[in-house]
């Protein structure tokens, strides 16, 4: 197994603590001129999202993770599982619940999404940044306010809810940032 | 307010701006030690010594010498210490240096390989007629700051809850980590006593040093570190446990480090060789020793003094309130 040592850390490392691939968002040497040097670190657990903070004397090696991002193409949703394909290679991916749990609302099949896969296995999955979405709920709105002035809750085709002009209406398609879960504007 | 970035040539007037800033503490740095009749040195960057320290790396480089077949190894100084230390002995009297010096693999928002240091040393002056005239120094390019002097122990108490640091245990020192939310510390043995003590220093009390309870700048001096840490400072005459060896911290950052002066050569030689000792146990490269430095200790031995050496790029970052020292470094700044 490859191990790096603290003389190698830098933001963006991938690396295993406990057995869950971590990656590296802050890495902060700190040398008193007489005494032994540390690496503060901050990383987040990519399997659980938690940011954590540790200091490691420096020196010492933690092991490297297999992680790697690659695109992917979301397929379907069989009811457990979440399927993904390689759309060169044509390998398929299955994604548990718990790796798409916070982005089940914004996958469209067919749709390509940057998934992160650790030894093999999909453990997040980034839908594209902004989608296009039908409603399937809202309430009317009032006739005529085209200035956008307030907003309503309005149900997509995914299931997902965000906050659109009075003036949106049932069975419009429209633009939202999957990032920020919010309406950007009509699709023509 | 400054910029966040390093100083570039493209930057028109701000990049003007900034040399003449440096350019000017260079100036005061200098107009201060000429008023007081200390002398100016230039002492060699390469050495065929080099410091046994075991924290401290000295980057290295091959120089074709007339005579030899192959080249020989010299080392870039981590500090001017040795070659000033000579001039003591030889009776050069008060003298300062102010240029680069080179230490490997630290970069840092406080740390570069290649950096500025002012180091200089006084005949006749105790530990604390020294940190007199730093404090001064400070002032004279910060403004009129308080000073805050405590010893080692008393920081321990006061900044940590340790009333007595040299007696406490490395459980002690484990639990104030823990008291204090300090992230979890990776690869310290459980009864490293050392180690946990210097990690409630660094992780616990540093960066509540120089700061008054009310947040402005000040300066504290930390005195008297253990013994073990004197590198080659004196051993207090009345405490053998303790070092006349001082520090100097503003804003939670450390600036200078001096000592009242180790004069007896047989000290020195035991001292490099328990650092190489502490190397070798540690798989770190044995180095020369400054044989020339020894042999000047024992023929001319060095007058009573004390000296101290100063981070110049630290001084101008907090003269600038910049994040990051390579803000106020031109060429040559690397990146952490």
């Amino acid at each position: 197994m490859a191990t790096y040592s603290t003389t190698e850390f830098k933001g963006g490392l991938k690396f295993l603590m406990d057995g869950q691939p971590c990656s590296i968002v802050e890495n902060t040497q700190v040398s008193p001129g007489k005494g032994q040097a540390f690496n503060r670190v901050k990383y987040r657990n990519l399997i659980t999202g938690k940011l954590v903070e540790k200091t490691f004397k420096s020196g010492e090696k933690v092991e490297a993770a297999d992680v790697v991002d690659t695109d992917l193409q979301y397929l379907y949703n069989d009811g457990e599982f979440w399927h993904f394909m390689d759309a060169t290679s044509f390998d398929q991916f299955q994604a548990e619940e718990a790796a798409v749990a916070d982005v089940t609302k914004w996958l469209i099949e067919q749709d390509m999404c940057t998934v992160t896969l650790f030894n093999g296995q999909i453990i997040s999955v980034t839908p594209p940044k902004q989608i296009t979405l039908e409603i399937t709920d809202t309430d009317p709105g009032l006739k005529g306010d085209s200035q956008g002035t307030g907003g309503k809750p309005a149900t997509l085709s995914t299931g997902a809810v965000v906050q659109v002009p009075l003036f949106v209406q049932l069975g419009e398609s429209i633009i939202v940032n999957t990032e920020k879960g919010e309406y950007i504007s009509r699709a023509k | 307010m400054p910029s966040n970035r390093p100083f570039s040539l493209s930057e028109g007037d701000s990049l003007r701006a900034r040399l003449q800033k440096r350019s000017q503490l260079l100036q005061t740095v200098r107009a201060f030690f000429y008023a007081r009749q200390v002398c100016e040195v230039d002492t060699p960057l390469l050495s065929s010594a080099a410091t046994p320290d075991v924290h401290l790396h000295s980057l290295s480089t091959q120089v074709q010498v007339p005579g030899t077949k192959d080249p020989q190894t010299y080392y870039l100084h981590t500090s001017p210490e040795y070659p000033m230390k000579r001039l003591l002995c030889e009776g050069s009297g008060d003298i300062f240096f102010l240029g680069k010096v080179f230490r490997d693999g630290d970069v840092s928002p406080r740390h570069q390989v290649e950096f500025t240091m002012l180091e200089w040393y006084r005949l006749g002056f105790s530990m604390f007629d020294l940190i007199e005239e730093l404090a001064g120094l400070l002032k004279s390019v910060l403004g009129d700051l308080t000073v805050e002097t405590l010893t080692y122990q008393q920081a321990f108490k006061t900044y940590a809850g340790i009333d007595d640091i040299f007696n406490a245990s490395a459980a002690e020192c484990q639990a104030c980590l823990t008291r204090f939310n300090v992230p979890e510390i990776v690869g310290v043995d459980n009864d490293d006593k050392v180690l946990w003590e210097q990690l409630v220093l660094t992780e616990v009390i540093e960066s509540q040093l120089g700061r008054t309870p009310t947040g402005e700048n000040r300066i504290t001096v930390l005195t008297h570190f253990p013994a073990r840490e004197a590198a080659l400072a004196q051993i207090s005459a009345d405490n053998p446990k303790v070092a006349e060896r001082f520090e100097v911290f503003i804003n939670g950052m450390e600036l200078a480090n001096g000592y009242q002066e180790l004069a007896e050569a047989d000290i020195y030689r035991a001292r490099f060789n328990e650092s190489l000792a502490l190397r070798q146990a540690n798989n770190l490269p044995a180095v020369p020793l400054d044989e020339n430095l020894l042999q000047t200790l024992q023929a001319k031995p060095l007058p009573d003094c004390s000296g101290v050496a100063l981070g110049f790029d630290r001084l101008f970052l907090l003269q600038q309130a910049f994040s990051d020292i390579k803000q106020g470094i031109g060429f040559g700044a690397l990146k952490s």
